[in-house]
């Protein structure tokens, strides 16, 4: 259970021990890359720190199909790996959506779409409230949950206050009427990466640099 | 005046205590410019983003500190109430919500700007405590108390408001002496006063109907008891029922009407439409007990 002993390469074992009638499927592996990469790479958080006031927080916005997420933090050692059997059953504390009560290392409880962000920038703000310069906020979303408009708060609100947070949009253009000339340009005044979600050392190269002003990644993978 | 004496207590809060922190939708913002001024990072004005608001707060309060939030009744609840309902209760966190408006201060702006159904949407929810002060001077020791803890937290400012302030609302206070029991809540006070003149009834007063004073309610009821509530009518009727389970008793809730009234003029003028004035309230109490 030690974080540094994990390869990559047991994700799959981990992922496979995810049964039960497991909804939304197809878009867990599409975020499997990114939290991988933030987990063993850019966020400063382990199993020990987890109510640590300094820590980083990743906020899973898209709380659809968490199997990689819970994969991932079993990976960590956050909760034993033994959890990942049973998903969704009377006595598991994984669901089908992820409820931060529950689960040691899960920021919040998701699973309705758009409410991430809002809470993102409300955790970034209490940060720098109380002096966490150095504190990041990530916020994973998927492109179809910006079809809810509670986004589009927080994004405006973010750019116009310079909020040093980074929002994540795992691209698998499932959003139902698509976003004509990108999903980038529903973030005026943030700082824009577009990177291959799959591509791990890219994905690092654009989540480890810190920003004076709200960052989106978005992280393009295969078509739903 | 409530709303003048939120302004003040919530900038000595935020004065006093670095925890305290802000959120508002524009709604009051130029009020609140000294405190911003003076705690830029713990007064955020987010615009006209009521969802946002809500999980603004919820957000702070995940990283320690503890939110008030602030707009109309309508906005803060009937709007955010998704927000409320996860971005605070289902993560297991808590925030201040300080509403105005109730159910037809905003008389003259229309059902838009009302909110008869706040308290009601709150009582599908876990764990709020519901303040309904009847006076300013109630304000200031609710939001103190709400600042020095995590739950969650509603208080409904009004435009109404009773002659005097009780301090100890937040029980059952008996101000008269009678048979049958009429609860005030609130504003209700002062027509219900006047309404129950010269009849045999005990009357008392509550500003805190979440959670409802159940002991109180036992206690003083006989065999009747009429419940007065400046939101819509009945939203107490589960509470009181359960409170009175295993006891005989005859049961009358007045309050708001879910009808739409599409008039305008004064608060004043929908409290008699609703029924909600001295005559109004006095006709059916007087009905009611025959």
């Amino acid at each position: 259970m030690t974080a540094t002993a994990v390869q990559p390469d047991q994700l799959g074992p981990l992922l496979s021990r995810i049964t039960g009638d497991q909804k939304h499927a197809p878009s867990a592996h599409s975020t499997l890359d990114v939290l991988w990469v933030l987990y063993d790479r850019v966020l400063r958080i382990t199993p020990a720190t987890v109510d640590a006031p300094d820590r980083d927080r990743f906020l899973l916005s898209k709380g659809h199909g968490p199997a990689a997420y819970y994969a991932v933090l079993a990976a960590k050692g956050f909760f034993p790996e033994q959890w990942l059997d049973g998903l969704g059953g009377w006595d598991s504390p994984l669901g089908h959506h992820p409820d931060r009560v529950r689960i040691p290392g899960v920021e919040i409880g998701t699973g309705s779409l758009g409410h991430g962000l809002g809470l993102g920038v409300g955790v970034a703000l209490g940060l720098r409230a109380q002096g966490f310069s150095r504190t990041r906020t990530f916020v994973l979303l998927g492109d179809a949950e910006l079809d809810e408009g509670s986004n589009h708060e927080a994004i405006a609100y973010a750019a116009a206050t310079r909020l040093p947070i980074t929002a994540i949009v795992v691209d698998n253009r499932s959003s139902t009427h698509g976003w004509p000339g990108g999903i980038a340009a529903r973030f005026p005044g943030w700082d824009v990466s577009v990177v291959d979600g799959h591509d791990r050392d890219r994905l690092e190269r654009a989540l480890e640099p810190r920003h004076d002003r709200p960052n989106l990644v978005v992280a393009e993978v295969e078509p739903k | 005046m409530m709303r003048d004496t939120f302004i003040t207590a919530t900038t000595g809060l935020l004065d006093d205590d670095p925890r305290t922190a802000l959120v508002l939708a524009d709604i009051s913002a130029e009020s609140f410019a000294p405190a911003r001024d003076r705690h830029p990072d713990r007064v955020l004005n987010v615009g006209i983003r009521e969802q946002l608001m809500v999980g603004v707060a919820g957000g702070l309060a995940l990283t320690g500190m503890r939110p008030f939030l602030h707009s109309y009744a309508p906005f803060a609840v009937d709007r955010a109430y998704e927000q409320l309902k996860l971005d605070l209760g289902h993560q297991d966190v808590g925030a201040v919500v300080v509403s105005i408006g109730g159910s037809y201060d905003a008389s003259a702006e229309g059902y838009t700007h009302q909110s008869p159904g706040d308290v009601a949407l709150l009582d599908t929810l876990e764990g709020w405590t519901v303040h309904v002060p009847g006076h300013h001077d109630e304000v200031p020791a609710m939001l103190r108390t709400a600042a020095r803890h995590d739950d969650r937290v509603y208080v409904r400012l009004a435009a109404q408001e009773n002659d005097r302030a009780y301090a100890d609302g937040g029980r059952l206070r008996v101000l008269r002496r009678g048979s049958p029991l009429v609860v005030a809540v609130g504003p209700m006070l002062d027509p219900v006063l006047e309404a129950t003149t010269g009849l045999d009834v005990t009357v008392a007063y509550t500003n805190t109907p979440r959670p409802l004073d159940a002991e109180g309610l036992r206690v003083l009821t006989e065999s009747e008891v009429v419940m007065v509530e400046p939101y819509l009518a009945g939203t107490s009727a589960a509470a009181v029922s359960s409170a009175l389970e295993g006891l005989p008793h005859r049961a009358m809730h007045l309050g708001v009407g879910r009808t739409e009234v599409r008039r305008y003029g004064s608060w004043r003028d929908h409290a008699r439409a609703h029924g909600l004035d001295a005559p109004g309230l006095r006709a059916s109490i007087v009905d009611f007990l025959g």
